[in-house]
């Protein structure tokens, strides 16, 4: 009887240790991904940012260097590469928030077909990224592309789209327009979780649909709104391929957006130690920008539960 | 004279007519930008297939043509035999299949160990998975180059795929962490009762249910892998060992007026990740919403 006793804690001992365990096994590969993969590539990234380390792998200690060098404008492209991404991140973040809202907003209401249209709404994002460029490259050609080709048939003025330096950021922002299709699935999500009472009670007040989507629907998307937002500014100060393949940086450095400036200075330039500075701008600027919009939410976003 | 009542009801069925008639042309207006953006998303495809049956002469007439008449399928041929697609087919299709199988099976086990095993630095190491989602890639890139540079893996395929057995990336965890929280935990434990182990548990009892999820990781890694540019860009630097997507890249270079040429590639490097989306689609679209909302 007492030994029963005893052994009972002692065996949820061994248990909980032997949880323990198995614990750390099952998630050893992500644990040592994260150190290997993340963390190590991290911390050796900010020493190389003090370093002029080349792609040879001769390097010195140079201290500050490498950010007085991009912040005093003695390289010339690091505020203009911050311009370039800060225009396309401005203009193609709200296009794509507001249309894809749009399209969620259509696919929640009770029309036919809904599945096919969702589906075709996403389709262009699995298109891998080359293709989308060559696909718009295409089109967008000044004396071939359809677009112009359309224009023409409407009777109104056609651009040179990304061939010239006024119209490559807002060309490259349209663009991103067309593979919006994750942001509105996400946003369609949202939509489906508003409870129906909500909008009954609206209508037995009296209200009409502009009031229900006031005073409910965007509300209650406002946390969804705030999540999208997020994932798309990161996302969208990060673009690199398409400015890669389709401009060039071009025409005259007009599209050179901030990750291909940090491209060409590691990989063209060989620099690695000063790509490295470069790039810790970057992170410093993301979590800038998400820092404030996250300080700016208690503002706009409205949590059902309260916080 | 009209009677009262009578006079109530021909208003109140007008008022039902007109709120009917407003519903529907509200369902009209709906239907006409649902179709709009139907458009918005499908035409530049149509005219990525379009472009890729025509000749030269064709695709440069103006005003265009709709439909290539007759179709050239000839153009797949070409853009095969002058740039060797078929060995960047195989050499995408090898190291998808390794990245995928790497992320399925790891991201799942240790998905496992975050949402049903009590151990020790548990939440702290989920909490520093889920900030690395927020890390520009920028900043790691260019260590991990460096890295695996002096480890003699710069043009192999090493660098592109290790990673993928080492979790498999923050985003699947979570995603697959939230699906394991959906199963009853009575299941694992009445088993752990009858004596089965921890990986007995994972394997015939979450791994089972969890199928859906499994495939929507799976197929998620198979397109960032298939899809990815700047990976192989960076690394891979003869070109017989080049993916699909540096060798369109490379094609683009060498035959840039070639439009119908150029289409053709393209359309043949979307092919694998449109099929694999209709196959897996149903699942996709719930793995997004899982991820984006019930986070």
């Amino acid at each position: 009887m007492q030994a029963g006793i005893a052994a009972a804690p002692k065996r949820a001992g061994a248990i909980a240790a032997a949880e323990n365990r198995a614990g750390w096994l099952f998630a050893a590969p992500a644990a040592l991904g994260f150190l290997l993969f993340v963390l190590g590539p991290m911390a050796a990234s900010l020493w190389y940012s003090f370093t002029n380390l080349t792609i040879s792998g001769k390097w010195s200690f140079i201290g500050l260097s490498n950010y007085r060098n991009m912040f005093s404008g003695n390289d010339i492209y690091f505020y203009h590469a911050l311009g370039v991404t800060a225009r396309y991140v401005a203009m193609s973040v709200p296009l794509k928030i507001g249309y894809a809202f749009l399209l969620a907003t259509l696919l929640n209401q009770p029309a036919h077909g809904k599945s096919v249209f969702r589906a075709i709404f996403y389709l262009p994002t699995i298109v891998p990224g080359v293709a989308i460029s060559m696909i718009w490259m295409w089109l967008l050609n000044p004396d071939l592309g359809l677009v112009n080709e359309l224009l023409r048939a409407a009777g109104l003025p056609t651009s040179k789209w990304i061939y010239s330096k006024d119209t490559v950021i807002p060309s490259l922002s349209f663009m991103s327009v067309w593979t919006t299709g994750t942001i509105a699935v996400v946003f369609l999500a949202g939509l489906q979780d508003i409870p129906r009472h909500l909008y009954e009670a609206t209508s037995l007040d009296g209200g009409g649909a502009w009031s229900r989507f006031r005073h409910v629907t965007v509300p209650l998307m406002t946390p969804t709104i705030f999540f999208n937002l997020c994932t798309t500014l990161i996302g969208s100060f990060q673009v690199f391929a398409e400015a890669y393949i389709m401009t060039g940086g071009g025409p005259d450095n007009a599209s050179l957006f901030y990750v291909f400036y940090l491209y060409r200075e590691a990989f063209t330039y060989t620099r690695m130690g000063s790509a490295c500075a470069i790039a810790w701008v970057l992170f410093l600027i993301i979590m800038a920008v998400t820092a404030l919009v996250f300080k700016t939410s208690d503002r706009w976003v409205f949590y059902e539960g309260g916080r | 004279m009209v009677n009262p009542t009578t006079a109530s009801r021909v208003s109140s069925r007008r008022a039902r007519m007109a709120g009917r008639a407003r519903k529907a042309g509200w369902m009209a207006c709906v239907y006409a930008l649902l179709a709009a953006g139907a458009v918005f998303s499908l035409l530049p495809l149509y005219w990525l297939v379009r472009s890729s049956l025509m000749s030269m002469a064709q695709i440069f007439r103006l005003p265009p043509i709709w439909i290539p008449n007759p179709p050239r399928w000839d153009n797949y041929v070409k853009a095969f035999s002058v740039v060797p697609f078929g060995r960047y087919y195989l050499n995408s299709g090898v190291i998808t299949l390794v990245v995928v199988s790497g992320t399925v099976i790891t991201s799942s086990l240790s998905a496992y160990a975050f949402a049903r095993l009590r151990w020790k630095g548990r939440d702290a190491i989920f909490a520093c998975l889920i900030a690395s989602m927020m890390l520009p890639f920028a900043v790691t890139m260019i260590p991990l180059f460096v890295g695996w540079s002096r480890l003699g893996f710069s043009n192999t395929y090493v660098p592109l795929i290790v990673p993928a057995w080492f979790g498999g990336g923050a985003y699947n965890i979570f995603l697959l962490r939230q699906f394991y929280m959906t199963i009853p935990r009575e299941l694992d434990e009445s088993a752990f009762v009858d004596g089965a182990g921890y990986l007995t548990i994972y394997a015939r009892i979450l791994t089972p249910l969890t199928r859906p999820a499994l495939i929507v990781v799976g197929i998620f890694a198979f397109m960032g892998s298939w899809n990815d540019f700047l990976g192989p860009l960076i690394y891979l630097s003869s070109s017989s060992k080049y993916t699909v997507s540096l060798g369109l890249r490379m094609f683009q270079g060498m035959y840039n007026a070639e439009w119908h040429l150029m289409m053709a590639a393209s359309a043949a490097a979307l092919l694998p990740v449109i099929v694999v989306f209709f196959i897996g689609q149903r699942y996709f679209i719930e793995g997004i919403t899982l991820t984006g909302i019930k986070g």
